[in-house]
């Protein structure tokens, strides 16, 4: 063929792009290579791929589509954590005349994916899995307001992922750090695919992401179960309502800004350049004003699952319910008026400097206010120590100091000193890994019964609970150490040795984090092996006070065949002490939607016009969109849209339950 | 109390579309009202009416702002009772992030330009 002809067929893909020459990447491709191989084998031999497809991937029922969610953050943990430990090797050896094993060209990539990953395909699904796993459920409603939208967004958020992945053994992902400050990620210093991998795996999970926010926005203002006035919702459904508005508002910015930053990379504009009236401060501005609200949207459905987990734990109604809404709703506007704190040191005046140190001072009041309700829910409780209260109070000791150290942060002259070191990096992990980790930990385990019929046992998941906490603090507190001594952060290389040590004890701490994260694996395994010994038939395995606790579990695919009306705060305590009876007949046909492979499809062109982009391929690119545009038409002729479940079956669901529930008593 | 308290059969069913969707008039108004506004742009523009380029950029800008406000009136139906208050909430709202995000932003930006731009385009092209 002629050269021409390769170059319109794959644009700038050729052999090349295969990491042929790095061993490390070559034996991680043979490792996911052979794993996916037996997979697929495994899901042929059992002949499950019909059952995969009809019941699960094509599946609009949002349980489970959380699951799927969660279920993606958890494959994607392993990869970030991967990143982790192969950066805590690299730092522990790189000293004096010791090059390390991991050239910078290829750890300033780790560096880059293990942020990029952890935000956007760990963090992110976990919050988006759990809220679509227990929202509906809360709210007494049968599945979110657009159950389409939702399969839709779940499949964009996958691409994105796929995307990464792709990086690994097609190209390079890129060196720029997690959030691809110009000029650095500008065509004159970035002109290979990395950046573009970036943007594109952003892009496309990005759409199901906004999608997802409006979806569960939607959901919690217009289907509510009667009587459920928004003062009475559970705080967990408060919390994701704020968490969506967040998303809904920042994420069109974030899209804005990196498609300035594609224009400039693919039409030469100059938006962000250094030269013709570009400039790069503008992005770092843009990126941060969604950055920020970002990590409230992390953070805010944490504080729900543990204000959950507190009041169930400790038997009491949480103290200070109100408050903890308008902490919330405080805590959502404050997060739009801090992010200039992430650049102090860009030269702003001291005006502007002390303007935001002050307002995110400021947000540490109402969140000051939400860590002493849930003392004062604790005080005089009777605290029943199972999984999720674990880490519901390893939580709050750890948050509270990554909260001090945000503070201190928050000073602009002390931020002048601490700048871009280790004791930022030390602090934001504290905070994540502290706070929206560990609330994600505290989640599954209180939710896991909810959505599978079983607990989790409890002794692995004591095991995970402390190995994370142990070893957060053995790899984090180095780091600040480290940062107040002026180490900076993303060095591949040290000339002093004295530093060596902290090092060390940080490496040691990422392996106490790799025990965590296996005995979570096993505590799946082993809770799987046993479940009929951890099987909970009541459908309230911890004495529960919310909505999600009054169904079975797992729920029916309905949730609830008569819609539940809400009297009070804790609906599911409320109607256990007035001696609820659960409705035994007059059950009538639901309407349901139905089933659809179309987000599957859609979601499938996204990535491969992704790919193409990145690749400049251009004839791909244009097929791409163009069947995009064709499959979403032709998705809207689709009219088998919903289907009824017919009271027989209903009947049939729910005689089964009564029958479960005599044999209990 | 008995499951009849407990339960409302088909409250699942409540699609409300209280939003309403305007008579003919109201679109006719509309209409007129948003080519009479795109047509005065043009106008100030192509006939050079006000005196400097900077005023007619303002006026334009004015222009576009109630016409936006025509579109959510007269097309979107907004008032304050739609939806049971909660578009005008999100407007406020979205009013509010919108004022944030760029005065902020010009706020900020003008900061760092006189801070850390101190030479124009053409200095910067001159230099190694």
């Amino acid at each position: 063929m002629s050269p021409d002809l390769v170059k319109f067929l794959f644009g700038r893909l050729t052999w090349d792009a295969i990491p042929f020459h790095e061993p490390i990447l070559l034996a991680t491709f043979a490792v996911v290579a052979l794993g996916g191989v037996a997979v697929l084998g495994l899901l042929t031999y059992y002949k499950a791929w019909g059952y995969l497809w009809r019941e699960w991937l094509t599946s609009v029922d949002h349980k489970k589509i959380g699951v799927m969610y969660i279920i993606l953050a958890i494959v994607m943990l392993l990869r970030g954590f991967a990143d982790a430990l192969m950066m805590r090797a690299q730092q522990a050896i790189a000293f004096g005349d010791h090059a390390g094993y991991l050239p910078p060209h290829h750890y300033d990539q780790i560096f880059t994916a293990h942020g990029v990953i952890m935000i956007f395909f760990v963090a992110m699904p976990l919050v988006t899995g759990l809220m679509n796993l227990v929202v509906p459920l809360q709210i007494g409603a049968r599945d979110v307001a657009f159950p389409f939208l939702n399969n839709f967004s779940f499949w964009m958020t996958v691409g994105g992922a796929v995307t990464v992945m792709l990086s690994l053994f097609v190209g390079e992902f890129a060196r720029t750090g997690w959030l691809a400050y110009p000029p650095l990620s500008n065509l004159a210093y970035s002109p290979d695919v990395g950046v573009d991998y970036y943007i594109w795996a952003l892009q496309v999970a990005g759409v199901g992401t906004t999608l997802s926010g409006i979806n569960l926005i939607v959901t919690i203002i217009k289907m509510r179960a009667p009587g459920l006035s928004l003062m009475k919702m559970p705080v967990f459904t408060w919390t994701s309502l704020c968490t969506n508005v967040l998303i809904v508002a920042t994420f069109p910015i974030l899209t804005a800004t990196l498609a300035l930053l594609t224009a400039d990379r693919y039409l030469y504009t100059n938006f962000f350049t250094n030269d013709f009236g570009g400039n790069p401060m503008m992005y770092v501005n843009l990126i941060w004003i969604w950055g920020h609200p970002e990590v409230y949207i992390l953070i805010l459905p944490a504080f729900g699952v543990f204000s959950e987990v507190v009041s169930t734990f400790c038997g009491k109604r949480l103290f200070g319910y109100s408050s903890m809404v308008y902490a919330t709703v405080v805590i959502t506007i404050l997060s739009y008026l801090v992010w200039l704190h992430h650049f102090f040191t860009m030269g702003s005046g001291a005006s502007v400097n002390s303007f935001f140190g002050i307002t995110t001072m400021i947000i540490s009041i109402p969140t000051g206010a939400k860590i002493f309700n849930w003392l004062f829910t604790m005080y005089r409780g009777r605290i029943r120590f199972e999984t999720p209260m674990l880490w519901t109070v390893g939580f709050m000791v750890t948050f509270v100091i990554g909260g001090m150290t945000g503070v201190l942060l928050a000073v602009p002259p002390a931020d002048f000193v601490l700048h871009n070191s280790l004791f930022l990096i030390a602090h934001f992990h504290n905070v994540i890994i502290g706070g929206v980790v560990f609330g994600m930990f505290a989640g599954i385990n209180y939710w896991f019964p909810k959505a599978f019929g079983f607990k989790l046992n409890s002794f692995w998941g004591k095991v995970s609970f402390w190995c994370w906490l142990v070893g957060f603090w053995v790899a984090f507190a180095p780091l600040y150490v480290l940062g107040l001594m002026g180490v900076t952060r993303r060095l591949n290389h040290f000339e002093d040795p004295s530093l060596q040590i902290w090092f060390v004890i940080a490496a040691i701490g990422a392996v106490i984090i790799l025990f965590g994260i296996l005995a979570f694996l096993v505590q799946i395994i082993v809770s799987i092996r046993d479940r009929e010994a951890l099987r909970d038939v009541t459908g309230d395995p911890w004495g529960g006070r919310t909505l999600e606790w009054a169904t079975s579990s797992p729920p029916p695919a309905y949730n609830f065949a008569f819609t539940p009306v809400i009297h009070q705060i804790d609906a599911w305590w409320d109607m256990k002490q007035r001696g609820y009876e659960r409705p035994t007949s007059g059950f009538i046909p639901i309407h349901m939607p139905a089933n659809t492979g179309a987000g599957v499809v859609l979601a499938g062109i996204s990535t491969v016009l992704g790919f193409a982009m990145i690749w400049h391929i251009w004839w791909l690119a244009a097929l791409s969109f163009v069947a995009l545009i064709a499959s979403t038409i032709v998705h809207t002729f689709n009219f088998k849209r919903d289907y009824y479940i017919p009271a027989e079956e209903v009947v049939r669901v729910e005689d089964e339950r009564t029958q479960a529930l005599r044999s209990l008593a | 109390m008995t499951a009849a308290d407990t339960h409302a059969p088909g409250a699942h069913e409540g699609h409300g579309h209280d939003a309403g969707h305007g008579s003919l008039k109201d679109y006719v108004i509309g209409f007129v009202l948003a080519v009479i506004l795109t047509a005065i742009p043009f106008w100030l523009v192509m006939g050079h009416v006000l005196p400097t380029a900077q005023m007619t950029a303002v006026a334009v800008m004015g222009l576009a702002v109630i016409q936006v406000l025509v579109h959510m009136i007269y097309f979107l139906h907004m008032n304050s009772r739609s939806e049971g208050g909660w578009t005008l909430l999100a407007l406020m709202f979205t009013l509010i992030l919108v004022v944030i995000t760029l005065s902020g932003s010009l706020w900020v930006m003008h900061n760092l330009n006189t801070h850390m731009m101190p030479v124009t385009a053409h200095d910067m092209q001159q230099m190694p």
